[in-house]
């Protein structure tokens, strides 16, 4: 009986000291704010922060913020994309595994290229209506239009 | 044994078999937990940009060591200019060499007169012919001059040392703080006794106030050089470490030694040949108003001058420059250690650091962008050849000409065209980007220099008159 107690009393401390320190890295790392829309998250490790200096500057800045074009539209789909994201930059950012010029990659240039014609719809299809093999060809909106969200 | 007490041994077993491995696993991920916490700590601090002062700096403190102990990053990056690494179309290559007395290094640069003997033609008669290495990185300034055979064929005046050596505080020192009057007893003086007075290839001083890290220009030549090309542009006065903007400073800390320049006078002063601007013409037309010359050309006798790596001139001619793009941009860019943001000292070719240097502004993969900038350097040298073969036959044909005897006015001027031909062509020989500085400028230069060439022969075979008039 008194193992037992004593077993209990090591598993419990154990398990709590994992969670408190959990939960007390998550509080200081902010970890909260990645569940939100601030576009000042996106520059807590201070990577982005060119690109989050280039946004302040232009011209989407008063419509849309990182989300809008970062994630996908819908609930699920916006936070599994915020899970997938974010998992491997802080992957990349603790071990530094990392190049100092970031590119987008594929998977994101495609969830932000819909964001553009989600928003754009009707000069999208203005252009591509006519010209069904433009969406054939898959013309992305930032090939000409590259310095709308930020430069970088 | 009966079959229950069994079970319950097995029971107690499985039990503390989960009991261990829960234990495990919750010391596991408090390990994790805390090494990400740590980790997270310490990105905070250094994204507060601390700067411990270990060390007391001043105007006088020559030794960078010591100046990296208060930035041991940008210190640990200024080593490794020790690197030997070649790109396609320069970079230094690390050769053994038997050590000898005069000469103690055990490794040197590939020499260039050996890749392409023509350049012994050019030079003939002048110490370039005789030692010509490819040159190593900052860390070997100073042995590589100190070292070369140029030593033992050729007496150097102290002037060498303000590009070869750490000068400032040596110009301090020897103009009683006044580094214009250093500089001047310093250009004065034999190159061993000036040898004597200085200890570091280009340091921390060289470019930075020691109390608020600002860059500045510390070299005289380019201070008046610069002066006299702005008064050319009709500003006067121009005081460089007054009037320049930070960014235009990233340019001009490098300009201080990466242009071309010439020993003015009996008093060996470093002068920078830009009072009528930066263009090769503008250079050599300033050369011609002096009648300066470097040397006489053993095989021809014709004036020549030697042409020495103006990357500040024809990084001007590029669009780099008219963009803005300054030489730390893309030879010292900014990098990441941790969440800080430092420029990279560790000051190398653009091809071997593409992702911090071309991919910050052009959004194409390192392969795209290593390709352009090899095509624009292929071109440049494959011009390069034929401008090189091109005075080549000049120089055999007025050598020609001289052995049969003749001393007519035909030999004069295509002597004078020898020496246009040839200071175009070593103006993109001596240049270290192969062309990519500003390439159209280049391949404009390059074809000059074959014209020139081509007007020496046609001269000796009586078609044109004078060289002078025709060069205009």
């Amino acid at each position: 009986m008194k193992a037992r107690l004593a077993s209990g009393i090591i598993l419990g401390v154990a398990l709590g000291m994992a969670v408190g320190v959990g939960a007390y890295t998550f509080v200081y790392a902010r970890g909260y704010s990645y569940m939100t829309d601030n576009a000042e998250a996106c520059v807590n490790c201070h990577v982005m922060q060119d690109q989050f200096s280039g946004w302040l500057k232009s011209s989407h800045r008063a419509v849309a913020v990182c989300n809008d074009c970062h994630t996908p539209p819908g609930l699920v789909a916006k936070y599994a994309t915020k899970a997938r994201n974010g998992f491997w930059h802080s992957y990349y950012f603790t071990t530094g595994w990392f190049e100092d010029n970031i590119h987008i990659t594929q998977r994101g240039a495609e969830v932000a290229e819909q964001a553009c014609r989600k928003c754009h719809q009707e000069i999208v299809q203005a252009i591509e209506g006519p010209h069904p093999e433009a969406k054939d060809a898959q013309t992305s909106c930032i090939r000409c239009h590259r310095s709308v969200g930020h430069l970088h | 044994m009966s079959e229950e007490k069994q079970n319950e041994k097995s029971g107690g077993k499985r039990r503390s078999l989960l009991f261990f491995g829960l234990v495990g696993l919750a010391v596991g991920a408090t390990v994790l937990g805390l090494a990400l916490l740590v980790n997270i700590f310490q990105r905070k601090q250094e994204a507060r940009n601390p700067f411990f002062r270990v060390v007391e700096l001043t105007d006088d403190t020559v030794d960078p060591s010591v100046w990296g102990k208060n930035f041991p990053l940008q210190y640990d990056d200024y080593l490794k200019t020790t690197d030997q690494v070649r790109t396609r179309y320069g970079g230094s290559e690390a050769e053994p060499r038997t050590p000898t007395q005069a000469d103690p290094r055990s490794i040197v640069a590939q020499s260039r007169l050996e890749e392409d003997p023509r350049l012994k033609t050019m030079w003939a008669g002048y110490a370039f012919s005789k030692d010509f290495r490819e040159e190593r990185g900052h860390a070997y300034m100073l042995d590589d001059q100190t070292f070369t055979e140029r030593q033992q064929v050729a007496k150097q005046p102290g002037t060498c040392i303000n590009c070869h050596a750490s000068a400032y505080v040596a110009y301090k020192q020897l103009g009683g703080g006044d580094i214009i009057k250093g500089f001047e007893a310093l250009n004065k003086m034999p190159y061993f006794e000036a040898r004597k007075i200085v200890t570091h290839p280009v340091a921390c001083i060289d470019c930075h106030d020691s109390q608020t890290m600002q860059l500045r220009v510390t070299r005289p030549a380019f201070i008046e050089g610069i002066r006299a090309l702005k008064a050319s542009q009709g500003i006067q006065n121009y005081d460089v470490n007054k009037q320049a903007t930070r960014q235009e400073m990233r340019a001009f800390v490098c300009g201080q030694c990466h242009d071309e320049y010439h020993f003015s006078g009996p008093e060996k002063r470093l002068v920078y040949p830009w009072a009528k601007g930066l263009l090769v013409e503008n250079i050599l037309a300033f050369y011609d108003e002096q009648k300066f010359k470097d040397w006489e050309h053993a095989q021809t006798g014709a004036p020549v001058l030697k042409a020495q790596h103006p990357e500040f001139e024809m990084w001007n001619q590029g669009i780099h420059a008219r963009s803005g793009v300054v030489c730390a941009d893309c030879h010292m860019p900014y990098k990441r250690e941790g969440a800080l943001k430092i420029s990279d000292h560790h000051v190398r070719s653009p091809l071997l650091n593409i992702n911090r240097a071309c991919q910050t502004c052009h959004k194409w993969s390192e392969d795209e962008l290593k390709a352009r900038v090899e095509t624009i350097q292929l071109r440049t040298h494959n011009l390069r050849n034929l401008a090189m073969d091109a005075l080549i036959d000049l120089i055999n044909d007025i050598k020609a000409a001289r052995d049969a005897g003749r001393t007519d006015s035909a030999v004069v001027t295509a002597q004078d065209f020898q020496r246009r031909a040839q200071f175009y062509v070593d103006f993109i020989e001596s240049e270290n980007s192969t062309g990519f500085h500003a390439p159209q400028e280049a391949a404009r230069i390059l074809g000059e220099s074959i014209n020139f060439s081509r007007k020496g022969q046609v001269a000796l075979r009586g078609g044109i008159q004078s060289a002078s008039e025709q060069a205009k």
